[in-house]
């Protein structure tokens, strides 16, 4: 019975693995190359939404800022990985530094991690809607920073973004061109496909590892009950410090993709909108639910995109014209989801055991 | 002095309107312990109900002085509705549902209005018709005018009466009975759903007369306006203690001292080295450290639960 | 568990249902034997600025249907010219997908971005495709900077204008005392700088230097700062949204300065939203007054009465689109790799101005008209730095 069980689990994960590597040729030749790029995006936003999950899933710590990790970490990169610096600083990087990004990837992630917990030091005693917004002023506090860095030292480049930022080198081998493999083309929405790949296996493997960890199941202790959980002998505010910097560290290694990928950044890439993009994610998917989290960030990337490619061709169809604005039309449909979702499914389409079962017991409690 | 003085005021007018939509938050939130996201959205629509319906009555001839209360109240039903359906939709069916839950059916709901309101009232801005004279008055040679004055008054004519009606009728001890434990509420015979209701209706009706003082005040209306008065008058509520009535009209008032001396004195304090441009981040700072001393606001006692 | 994968299964099929009706790109107009060749048009058409955006689309599409109209023929077979209108939000994410998406649908050239910051990273996806890109409203000297061949506009960049205006305001309007209110986007940001640079080098002391939003309705706390400061002008680097509200607020703290600002500044909006204080505000557009152009004002009265009053840079789209399909005409091709050189060599009359570009896209000459709002209209005053 146990061997069967097994190997069907096999197939079913190799199903899985053979259908998502060819993932990005079958979006290509169906749908078209944009399709590849706009899953490629999904992938960023599903590890935000990764680790925005430890910081409100597992810990039940409200975030409404969490861009500013993804921001600390594309900056990061933007600025060591592109002609910038030598604008700020000619005499000691006359053409700008131009690190690896294997280098930065890394320092990236300690940087947002570090950031994490500057956020977290101060919030350690709020709670709930209190928590949201002192996160959300930090958000905008980053946001502003990066805004506004370019006087009185051009640090940031302020509102006109960052360009020209290196791609991404895996092996000697630039990752914004197309290459050949065994005959195969591969452009460069099919490698930053592979990249992100590898690097959200990466995050979910972890995440799963945490999920079952002591630290894991303090944070979710913490998150029903704070104080009994303090009570058991949990270290709460070192717990809490973790988590806020584990998660920010996801971003943080997201945000250097992103940089990389994009080629450019500039502060309205960073805008509160994204925060909250990110938090529905996590909270539609299923709080606490790596499987859910993904979902959720799945739909929510392409849900627009699909939209935005379907609304004037049902409509051409239903009507043989176009009746309503079809980009207010897509908006609104956006929003509508969200509302149905939530209605049909308060727990998330995917909630994680243990919500299911707090559910189903107090179901009164307020 | 003067140009001191004349921050001062521009502080407390913003902070005023500031005070207004914030009332509307607390009144949800005390209610509910819930963060009513799409708030803001009420006000742009009570702000563009107030335009069409003025500029429909100018249009017949009738006189500003018929057509501004007519409007007035014309926006507040719309908005009394709006914010019943809301309620009725988007809220009541989650209310024992994950906290998270309804702040994500709240930002579904934000997104709808506004889309629907670019709709309806298109994408340009709208400039809101001058009715209220904007005469100028000087107070030591800082300027307020007429209708700042009117906006500074009816934000303490709005929270006076509230307190009333929440202290003193029989409608606010049901309200007050709800917010305390809705259970034992509805075991003393309060009608639960038909408070809450009201609640929203009363907190909408509020926002389309802030919606119509914010746009007759700057002369412009625009669908967009509601998300960043919303996410201030937001902020405001909490600093003064979310679920409070006099703490939303307190920490409307200071939100809007801090952006308007942040604005003026950011660059002075730190040697030319900041600017206006960080006014934002001063109002956080100072949000941050009153509530790292207060974790619940400055007047706020209700210890709010976890998300 | 069976049950929830079967959903799942049914939202996926869903989904890619929807997908795949994209598939089939709306070329109902065709007639049989033309050939279809698609232009992009990229603007924020949601989010608050999508009132430029839409007038934006409306040049373009208004300039593809006169292309129409007029049966052209590139390369021995008549052309019917489609137009793919398409929204990046302002966003520069969404920018990259929707350049994408253009690319996919295999256009022949893109009209846009809208803002610098989309128009940027979209540059790259557009160079990366071999297709032409021109915008007509990216104002950041960096987008022509990159070193990108496919990259064009017919705008005047931040530093053209931001010069004609700084030296205007002190040598015309003899300010000494100038302050700046800069709304921190990449627009207004750039093209303060821009001015600052000129009207120090012009003499003039700058006094003040305060910072709003886009998004910002209340302006008096920094024009109180900047009345104590008492300067003799006040640019502001900015949009209309922003400015009327802020000409109320100049009137109303009794201020006593002259506004200016860029093209941003020079529309019926503003006029709109500013009401009586509009009066002796000061704004500049690239190019000559469409008026005294050559089809300008039967441009206008055109527009008009199909869409709605000109906003700010439909006449620009509209010449943006001539001018590349007179490079595809003069090429005799609708290639971009063909029609790129014909393009960058090319000297058409449009309703702005007289288009050729130099070597790195931008426009040559960049003639800046300052205009001035009198009896409630805007009417232009000079035009400076043209053939220069």
């Amino acid at each position: 019975m146990k061997k069967l069980k097994f190997s069907k689990q096999h197939v079913l994960f190799s199903v899985l693995f053979v259908s998502v590597m060819l993932l990005p040729f079958a979006t290509d030749a169906l749908l078209g190359r944009g399709w590849v790029r706009i899953v490629d995006f999904a992938m960023l936003y599903i590890m935000l939404a990764l680790g925005l999950n430890i910081v409100v899933g597992y810990a039940g710590l409200l975030d409404l800022g969490y861009i500013a990790f993804f921001a600390v970490g594309a900056y990061c990169y933007a600025l060591t990985g592109s002609p910038h610096l030598a604008l700020a600083f000619p005499l000691l990087f006359p053409d700008g530094l131009h690190l690896s990004f294997w280098i930065v990837l890394p320092l990236a992630a300690l940087l947002a991690g570090g950031f994490g917990a500057l956020l977290g030091a101060p919030t350690l005693r709020l709670r709930g809607d209190y928590l949201a917004i002192v996160t959300l002023g930090f958000g905008e506090i980053i946001r502003i920073f990066m805004n506004n860095l370019n006087a009185p030292i051009n640090l940031t480049n302020g509102p006109q973004g960052i360009s020209r930022i290196d791609p991404v080198s895996v092996a000697g081998v630039a990752l914004n061109t197309t290459q050949q493999v065994f005959g195969i083309e591969l452009p460069s929405v099919h490698l930053y496909f592979y990249l992100f790949l590898s690097f959200t296996a990466l995050v979910v493997f972890v995440s799963r590892r945490l999920e079952k960890s002591r630290i894991g199941r303090a944070w979710m202790a913490i998150r029903e009950d704070e104080i009994a959980a303090s009570a058991m002998g949990i270290n709460t505010r070192n717990l809490k410090l973790l988590a806020f910097a584990m998660g920010a560290a996801f971003g943080g290694v997201s945000g250097t993709l992103f940089a990389g990928f994009q080629g450019f950044v500039s502060p309205e890439s960073f805008s509160l909108m994204e925060s909250v993009m990110v938090l529905c994610m996590v909270v539609l998917g299923g709080m606490g639910n790596i499987y859910g989290v993904i979902l959720g960030g799945l739909l929510l990337a392409l849900l627009p995109e699909v939209l935005r490619h379907s609304v004037v061709p049902l409509q051409q169809a239903l009507f043989g014209r176009i009746v309503i604005d079809p980009e207010s039309l897509r908006m609104l449909l956006f929003g509508t989801a969200l509302i149905a979702v939530m209605l049909y499914r308060p727990a998330g389409l995917w909630p994680s055991g243990v919500r299911r079962r707090e559910l189903e017991s107090d179901e009164v409690a307020p | 002095m003067e140009i001191f003085l004349q921050q001062i005021i521009n502080g407390l007018v913003q902070g005023s309107v500031y005070a207004l939509v914030a009332l509307g938050y607390t009144m949800v939130y005390g209610i509910l312990g819930l963060i009513n996201f799409a708030h803001g959205e009420v006000v742009m629509a009570g702000a563009m109900l107030a335009l069409s319906a003025l500029t429909a009555m100018i249009g017949w001839g009738a006189p500003p002085l018929l057509a501004l209360p007519v409007s007035l109240l014309f926006a507040m039903a719309g908005c009394m509705l709006l914010g019943f359906g809301i309620e009725r939709i988007a809220y009541r069916p989650l209310r024992h549902a994950p906290r998270l839950a309804p702040l994500i059916t709240a930002i579904g709901v934000s997104i709808v209005l506004q889309n629907l309101a670019m709709m309806i009232w298109g994408r340009e801005y709208h400039a809101f018709p001058q009715l209220i004279s904007n005469h100028p008055h000087q107070i030591y040679g800082a300027i307020i005018n007429d209708i700042q004055i009117i906006i500074v008054i009816m934000a303490l004519l709005i929270m006076a009466a509230l307190m009333g009606v929440v202290h003193r009728t029989r409608l606010g001890r049901s309200m007050r009975a709800v917010a305390e434990n809705q259970h034992a509420a509805q075991l003393m015979g309060v009608d639960v759903n038909r408070v809450i209701s009201i609640t929203f209706m009363l907190g909408s009706a509020l926002a389309a007369v802030a919606g119509l003082m914010v746009s007759a005040n700057y002369g412009i209306a625009h669908y967009y306006m509601g998300f960043l008065l919303g996410l201030k008058a937001f902020t405001a509520a909490v600093l003064g203690g979310i679920g409070n009535l006099r703490g939303a009209m307190l920490g409307g008032l200071l939100l809007g001292l801090i952006e308007s001396l942040g604005a003026g004195y950011i660059g002075d304090m730190t040697g030319g080295f900041m600017g206006s441009q960080y006014q934002d981040v001063f109002a956080f700072f100072v949000l941050i450290a009153v509530l790292v001393f207060r974790p619940s606001g400055l007047l706020g006692e209700r210890l709010a639960e976890r998300a | 568990m069976i049950l929830r994968s079967a959903q799942l299964f049914c939202f996926a099929a869903l989904v890619s249902l929807l997908a795949a009706c994209d598939k089939t790109p709306s070329d109902q107009a065709a007639a049989s034997a033309d050939q279809v060749v698609r232009i992009g048009s990229v603007a924020p058409l949601t989010g608050p600025q999508a009132h430029l955006g839409k007038d934006n689309e409306n040049g373009t599409r208004m300039a593809i249907e006169d292309a129409n109209a007029k049966g052209i023929v590139i390369g021995g077979r008549r052309v019917h010219f489609e137009l793919i209108s398409e929204d990046d939000q302002a966003d520069p994410k969404t920018a990259t997908i929707v350049a994408q998406k253009l690319v996919d649908n295999k256009v022949s050239g893109v009209i846009g971005h809208l803002n610098s910051g989309t128009t940027i990273p979209a540059s790259k996806i557009y160079s990366d495709n071999g297709i032409v890109q021109i915008s007509p409203s990216a104002t950041a000297v960096s987008y022509t900077r990159q070193g990108f061949k496919t990259a064009f506009r017919v705008m005047a960049n931040d530093a053209q204008q931001g010069r004609a205006l700084g030296e205007y305001a002190v040598k015309n309007l003899g300010a000494k005392k100038i302050a700046i209110i800069d709304d921190r986007t990449a627009y207004g940001q750039g093209l303060a700088d821009e001015f600052i640079k000129a009207a120090r080098a012009a003499g003039a002391e700058i006094v003040a230097h305060e910072y709003t939003s886009d998004k910002s309705v209340d302006f008096t706390s920094v024009l109180t700062a900047v009345k104590g400061r008492a300067p003799d002008l006040l640019f502001y680097g900015g949009m209309d949204a922003q400015g009327g509200p802020m000409a109320r607020q100049i009137k109303a703290l009794a201020l006593n300065v002259k506004l200016m600002m860029g093209d941003g500044g020079y529309t019926p909006e503003f006029v709109k939203l500013a009401g009586a204080a509009a009066e002796g505000t000061y704004a500049s557009l690239p190019g000559v007054p469409l008026d005294k152009m050559p089809g300008g004002q039967e441009f206008s009265a055109r527009f008009v009465a199909k869409y709605q009053p000109i906003q700010l840079y439909a006449p620009y789209c509209y010449d943006a689109v001539n001018v590349m399909i007179a490079a595809m005409q003069k090429a005799d091709s609708v290639e971009p790799a063909k029609y790129m050189p014909a393009l960058a060599n090319i000297s058409h009359q449009g309703v702005t101005a007289n288009i050729q570009f130099d070597d790195k896209g931008d426009l040559k000459g960049g003639a800046v008209t300052l205009y001035q709002v009198k009896q409630g209209k805007w009417q232009p005053l000079e035009t400076v730095g043209a053939g220069q």
